[in-house]
């Protein structure tokens, strides 16, 4: 048993939303510049430019990349030999979030009610997923997400006859809806499978995997390879404008499902995909 | 093509083209949607609106908090079409510009022709890129909207597409 103080939870979340909000992970850098490189369209390259510069006036200057500096999504991979103590661990999630957005400059994006709609003014509550795994370890995933592109998101509850070109066909309905609205490039996360709730937080997870990783299921990486490459065929193009960039990568995971059920999840985000993972 | 404007829009919107690179310099204003429902509801009550709409851009935009001694924070366009519902009765009261992202409806866009206006897209997502074109920023109306309260802001060079023009044109396809 490893005791683990929640002020560390507090701590951590609080510096990782500001991380997050201000730098993107390596394999997010990487996929925009190889996308500047190889973007046919002279408009649609200028604009990859552009979100390259924008990348680096935001680490420079600390001006978040976006100003929507999203909801705060937070997954916590717990180790079941850990024990918390110093106050409950929701809490900490939440007063992390709230000193982050404060003392970070984040722009507050949070309404109480969702019909009443009045601004919470700290960013919280965040959404938080737990999850127990073996060890002593925490992992925190906190990946602030932007309500353009999470606008443009879908579930679909095919049928099994549906089949994979179903699924397909899901994914690829989803994007071409999307369109400009969702900021393109864009990362799409699927998940397919579970329950009506299971595969839409395998998809917003799906978002969080490294680019440059592919699926370790021989026919959804096939299917992931595909997608990308049809829905880059989409003309959509970077800021919706036309080119052959419209998504950096299909991040696809799946889970057992019903007899009866072929539920397919589809989150899209822009191309400031955020996420900073900390394991403590 | 490439085209340097000033704002308000006195006369130009006419002849401004989608597919356009424009750089807009001067005033204007933002609004989102919390601020659109509110002018919206000051009209159907007869009341004024904050600032009025002849000839000026609305930017839909809430920026994040600015660090001392910065004029704002990141500031880039937020989706257009959220403001749909509201746009035909802005764009007949003389408005001349909307800057945002994304896709707007039919009605907007017949707004958009029988008002001569014109309709920019800004880079979204380039927040911190876009926040080094604004000079200045105040807050001149509903101050209790946080970020969305409408602010009046000065840019120089402030970078956009026209996405539909006063012809009916639409970069992005219908």
């Amino acid at each position: 048993m490893r005791t683990l103080n929640v002020s560390e939870i507090v701590r951590n979340i609080k510096e990782m939303c500001i991380e997050a909000n201000h730098f993107l992970a390596e394999d997010m850098k990487c996929a925009m510049k190889c996308a500047a490189e190889q973007e046919n369209s002279p408009l649609g390259r200028q604009i990859l430019n552009q979100l390259q510069e924008n990348l680096v006036i935001a680490g420079q200057e600390m001006i978040p990349i976006c100003q929507d500096t999203g909801m705060a999504v937070v997954f916590l991979e717990i180790g079941q030999e850990v024990h918390f103590e110093g106050g409950l661990l929701e809490e900490a999630v939440h007063e992390g979030v709230r000193q982050g957005y404060t003392e970070g400059y984040l722009r507050k994006s949070v309404v109480k009610d969702p019909l009443i709609r009045e601004n919470t003014k700290d960013n919280t509550p965040a959404v938080i997923h737990y999850e127990m795994v073996p060890g002593d370890q925490v992992r925190i995933t906190v990946a602030p997400k932007g309500f353009g592109s999470e606008n443009m998101s879908r579930i679909f509850m095919l049928k099994p006859a549906d089949g994979i070109e179903g699924v397909k066909e899901a994914v690829l309905t989803a994007v071409r809806e999307a369109g400009p609205n969702a900021c393109p490039p864009m990362v799409v996360g699927v998940g397919i499978g579970g329950t009506f709730e299971k595969c839409a937080v395998m998809a917003k997870k799906a978002l969080t995997r490294p680019l440059d990783r592919r699926s370790d299921i021989p026919y959804v990486r096939e299917m992931e390879e595909e997608l990308l490459e049809k829905i880059n065929l989409s003309g959509i193009g970077p800021g919706g404008l036309g080119g052959s960039t419209t998504a950096l990568a299909v991040n696809i995971d799946t889970y057992p499902t019903h007899i009866a059920g072929l539920p397919v999840a589809v989150n899209i985000c822009c191309h400031v995909n955020r996420h900073a993972v900390r394991e403590i | 093509m490439e085209k340097y404007v000033n704002v308000p829009l006195m006369e130009g919107a006419a002849e401004l083209k989608a597919g356009d690179y424009v750089y807009l310099s001067g005033t204007i204003y933002t609004a989102r949607d919390a601020a659109h429902k509110r002018m919206y509801e000051a009209l159907e009550r007869g009341e004024q609106l904050p600032f009025a709409m002849e000839n000026n851009v609305i930017y839909y935009m809430g920026p994040s908090p600015a660090r001392p001694g910065r004029p704002i924070g990141s500031a880039g366009p937020t989706t257009s079409g959220r403001m749909d519902k509201y746009t035909p009765a802005l764009l007949d009261l003389g408005l001349k510009g909307m800057i945002g992202k994304g896709k707007r409806n039919p009605a907007v866009r017949d707004a958009i022709v029988r008002n001569s206006a014109v309709y920019f897209a800004a880079v979204g997502g380039a927040g911190a890129l876009l926040s080094q074109s604004i000079l200045s920023s105040e807050v001149i109306a509903y101050e209790d909207l946080g970020t969305e309260a409408i602010r009046k802001l000065e840019v120089k060079n402030f970078p956009v597409i026209v996405v539909m023009d006063a012809e009916g044109n639409n970069l992005y396809g219908d």
